[in-house]
């Protein structure tokens, strides 16, 4: 050990049963990082929002920052749930083709519901 | 699981409850919930995109009264999860650790959680900032 010259996250990475290292641990702790800041700054906004009309609410999401945050909460949201449900998929479902077909579907989701909520976003920010 | 007859590690039903088995179990179910509760968010959005009339449904549904009891139920998902999260994240450089900590830091996360929820249904539901 003492003649490896490597750090020793350069030594975790491309360890572990998928031989993926930390990368799934450390993306769900950035993505989570991120959260707490982009979750607290929608719930604020939505609390803004509360009893807005609706072309006050468009307008609102249209302004530049606040549809980049937006399309930035989905993307990092979603990367982290998937995430999330992944490790209670593999703890809990122990029939294999279960197992498997959950995690493709959940991915699917995702990706499925995170690009439906940036087009969203984009179509109000562009005014289509 | 497969019948092997060796014996087997103790598992939940020998233990005495204890807070921190709920704190870890909460942070899993709140997670599951608010990964379905992202699914409304795109709705809603999709719903603001798409015009007036869909954005209308989606309001009358958010603040019908089984609307806003999952709304509650949310917030209170959302609050639990940042709080035992950022309490994850603290216990992820080291520290955090010791029993005593480790339980109050628990019941921190149940308890804030909770209060913060209350603070911000209070704040819609009062209505006294309309």
């Amino acid at each position: 050990m003492s003649k490896d010259l490597r750090n020793p996250l350069a030594r975790a990475r491309g360890l572990g049963s998928a031989k993926e290292g930390v990368g799934h641990w450390m993306t769900q702790r950035i993505t989570a990082l991120a959260l707490v800041f982009l979750t607290l700054w929608f719930v604020i906004t939505v609390l803004g929002l509360m009893h807005a009309d609706y072309a006050t609410a468009r307008a609102t999401i249209a302004k530049p920052w606040n549809a980049v945050l937006l399309i930035a909460l989905i993307i990092t949201m979603f990367k982290h749930a998937v995430l999330g449900l992944q490790v209670v998929i593999e703890d809990y479902v122990h029939t294999r083709w279960l197992e498997m077909t959950s995690l493709v579907l959940i991915k699917f989701i995702a990706v499925l519901a995170a690009l439906t909520g940036v087009l969203a976003v984009l179509r109000i920010a562009l005014g289509s | 699981m497969a019948q092997t007859g060796r014996p087997l590690s103790p598992h939940l039903q020998v233990y005495k409850w204890q807070v921190q088995m709920a704190s870890s179990i909460l942070h899993r179910a709140t997670g599951i919930i608010l990964a379905v509760g992202s699914l409304l968010i795109v709705w809603g959005l999709a719903a603001l995109a798409a015009g007036q009339d869909a954005f209308a449904t989606f309001t009358a549904c958010a603040t019908s009264a089984f609307g806003t009891i999952v709304m509650i139920g949310w917030t209170l998902a959302f609050f639990y999860h940042l709080c035992n999260g950022i309490r994850h994240l603290v216990q992820d450089t080291g520290k955090g650790y010791a029993i005593e900590t480790f339980v109050r830091t628990s019941w921190m996360a149940i308890i804030v959680s909770i209060v913060l929820t209350v603070a911000v249904w209070a704040y819609v539901l009062t209505g006294s900032h309309a």
